[in-house]
């Protein structure tokens, strides 16, 4: 009976698979075990909107509090001083850390990401790659505290010679200026961070250039190309936009560690141009290093310094999702 | 006779020549051997300089020897070989020295005692002490994160796949995908704005939160995926049977898709049991039992980690304890990934049933 009084109220023209579906939902909804279920999980959809709205509204509340009594320039000032009354702080020295630690691990590991990723699906050995794809899946479990000690106590002693040599050889330049300190320095910072985001780039990666046509790749080899050829003319350009894409999830990653970046790092506060000289820091190793000491007062003003990581991570990942929505087959959001 | 001359001739022109197969080890075994040379002659300290060298060397000799004797494009594609091979080799060297440090260094003072007692009367510098305060606070933290976390995740996803058409569907699906993106330490600040405002002292459920926050996007992701898994014809089967739709969504879509679900949700469990940040803004960290938590400050198995590297002015004792609680921590992670791929081959959804 119901169905029937539907069918004569849809106009005729309409085509079929829309009338089922009208019906279905109308139906649906009248039910009241299937409004309560509509209503809970429309609910846990909007209660995500509403924290992520949420996270962006308290932190730029507290930040405003901490901001307006500031009496330095929030952008440009060299000091962290929040305990003095009144407070003097600005994220100069933050963002610059920021930036060139995740320049650094970007530029060793997307490389190195790309070059494992088509070892992976076009050089290695069947036998090989299966075992090593699984422990790359691993690899990216591993927490990052773990990353950070390791950092710590074998990599910084790992350190000496490489920068003995970069300072001997590439001094001149300044960037590679070394007086001779712990190696507890950005260039450091950056290679940890290389290695802590290659599994994540690797398995984005990876995704990509297996869905590379095969006929693609069929017909370079059919023209008599290399296999160098082959990976330069179909493989790359097909995953080109996934490899940008897993390149900035990897830098979202980056951008926003912490632990790693608390332990391997002896922080100061002052921009430097050499990055062998330990020194300088990162909006998140801030955050942890300043945090025990601060009164109320110095976590808003660390809370300031999070919104603003908190925006431009927000940027990075839009961009890199944006990118790959162009190409829905492989998200990576779930590497 | 002189056509069989010509007929020989002709057949080795056609192919060009190419370096024999063992060519690449043995080019290889060259480099190695001279970049030893080399370091034992030059007093280079470091066996990674020595690596180094070898590579370049080797890389540099396959170039050369394969442009002399096949020409440029095989040179070319000779050293692209090389250079993705030593890109592994390269990788591999440091994750592989995390792993064999951490169980080597970890296996010292990882026994029955570590794990059954705490760092009550212990000071940080002097050996002694165990992990068991940090082994309850991470599994009561992870636990109640779980049990928020993973029902939001999972009743989100079951939206997006099984209800969600336009504008609403749209933007949790962008921001879901944004939110797997926030840095551990936001979501604790965060947590931390809202405590400020309310005037509360660390406890072990604010580091929940802020670990059921990570947890979500996660969760839907897997479940999301693991939901479009299902076949239509399952759905649509119940549907004319005049089954409701929540009851084949929670008869036939989730009992087809629990192994993939289930996988997800402890992928999600192994990464939020590593965060250390949230849990150092909220939690705190404690020397002492503190099974309640909702009260007081607890421990953290990362946390416990972190404060035994940072708190300890290089104590050897400390770092030891340190390099224990990691290998528990890894060995935690990796079970939890291994019998999550576990479940998810085994219960892999059938689509012919």
């Amino acid at each position: 009976m119901d169905i029937s009084t539907q069918t004569t109220d849809a106009p005729p023209p309409t085509p079929q698979p829309t009338v089922t579906e009208q019906k279905r939902n109308a139906r649906g909804a009248t039910r009241p075990g299937d409004r309560v279920f509509l209503g809970l999980s429309r609910g846990s959809g909007i209660l995500l909107l509403v924290i992520m709205a949420a996270i962006a509204v308290f932190l730029t509340y507290r930040a405003s509090l901490a901001i307006s009594k500031d009496h330095g320039n929030f952008l440009t000032t060299f000091e962290w001083n929040t305990n003095l009354n009144p407070p003097v702080f600005g994220i100069a020295v933050l963002a610059f850390g920021t930036v060139v630690s995740s320049i650094i691990a970007m530029a060793l590991a997307v490389p190195v990401a790309v070059a494992i990723a088509l070892f992976l699906t076009h050089y290695a050995p069947r036998r090989l790659s299966g075992p090593v794809a699984y422990v790359v899946d691993l690899l990216a479990a591993v927490p990052s505290i773990v990353y950070g000690l390791w950092g710590a106590l074998v990599l910084v002693p790992h350190m000496n010679g490489l920068f003995g040599w970069l300072d001997h050889y590439f001094g001149w330049t300044g960037i590679f200026d070394w007086q001779g300190g712990a190696p507890r320095s950005m260039l450091t910072v950056g290679i940890l961070l290389a290695i802590m985001i290659l599994p994540i780039i690797t398995n984005v990666t990876r995704e990509v250039f297996r869905q590379v046509p095969r006929m693609h790749e069929e017909a370079a080899l059919a023209l008599g190309a290399t296999r160098w050829e082959v990976v330069r003319m179909s493989v790359l350009p097909f995953g080109r936009s996934g490899v940008i894409s897993a390149s900035m999830l990897g830098l979202g990653r980056a951008l926003g560690e912490t632990m790693a970046v608390a332990t391997v790092l002896s922080p100061t506060f002052d921009i430097q141009a050499s990055l062998l000289d330990p020194g300088g820091g990162t909006f998140a190793q801030n955050i942890a290093s300043k945090f025990g000491e601060a009164t109320e007062q110095g976590r808003d003003a660390l809370i300031a310094s999070g919104l603003v990581l908190f925006v431009i991570t927000l940027l990075v990942n839009g961009a890199a999702r944006a990118i790959i929505a162009r190409r829905k087959e492989y998200s990576g959001a779930n590497a | 006779m002189s056509s069989a001359v010509v007929t020989g001739k002709r057949g080795s022109t056609l192919r060009s020549a190419s370096l024999p197969k063992w060519s690449p080890w043995a080019i290889a075994a060259g480099s190695v051997a001279a970049a030893v040379a080399i370091g034992l002659g030059a007093g280079l300290g470091s066996k990674i300089q020595w690596g180094l060298i070898a590579a370049v060397l080797f890389i540099l000799g396959t170039y050369v020897i394969a442009s002399w004797v096949e020409g440029r494009r095989q040179a070319k594609d000779r050293i692209a070989t090389s250079l993705v091979w030593v890109a592994f080799l390269l990788a591999v060297v440091p994750l592989v020295s995390l792993i064999w440090t951490t169980v080597q260094r970890g296996v010292k003072v990882l026994d029955v005692y570590f794990l059954t007692h705490s760092m009550g009367v212990v000071a940080d510098s002097e050996p002694g002490g165990g992990i068991y305060h940090a082994i309850i606070g991470s599994l009561e933290q992870v636990g109640l994160a779980t049990l928020i976390g993973a029902p939001i995740g999972v009743l989100t996803a079951i939206y997006l796949v099984e209800y969600g058409r336009g504008a609403l569907a749209r933007a949790v699906t962008f921001f879901v995908d944004v939110m797997t993106g926030i840095p551990s330490i936001v979501a604790g600040l965060f947590i931390l704005s809202l405590m400020l405002m309310f005037e509360m002292q660390p406890f072990g459920f604010a580091g929940s939160l802020a670990l059921a926050i990570l947890m979500m996007p996660v969760v839907v992701r897997s479940t999301e995926e693991m939901l479009k898994l299902v076949p239509n014809e399952l759905r649509e089967a119940s549907l004319a049977l005049g089954v409701p739709k929540w009851r084949t969504i929670l008869k036939v879509v989730l009992p087809t898709s629990l192994g993939g679900i289930t996988t997800g949700i402890m992928l999600a469990i192994a990464r939020i049991a590593g965060e250390t940040a949230p849990i150092l803004l909220l939690v705190w960290g404690n020397s002492f039992i503190n099974n309640n938590p909702f009260s007081g400050a607890q421990q953290a198995l990362p946390l416990y980690i972190y404060q035994q590297y940072a708190n300890s002015s290089g104590s050897t004792a400390a770092y030891d304890r340190a390099w224990a609680a990691s290998l528990t921590l890894i060995a935690f992670v990796m079970i939890l990934n291994l019998v999550a791929r576990g479940i998810a081959r085994w219960k892999a959804p059938k689509t012919g049933r």
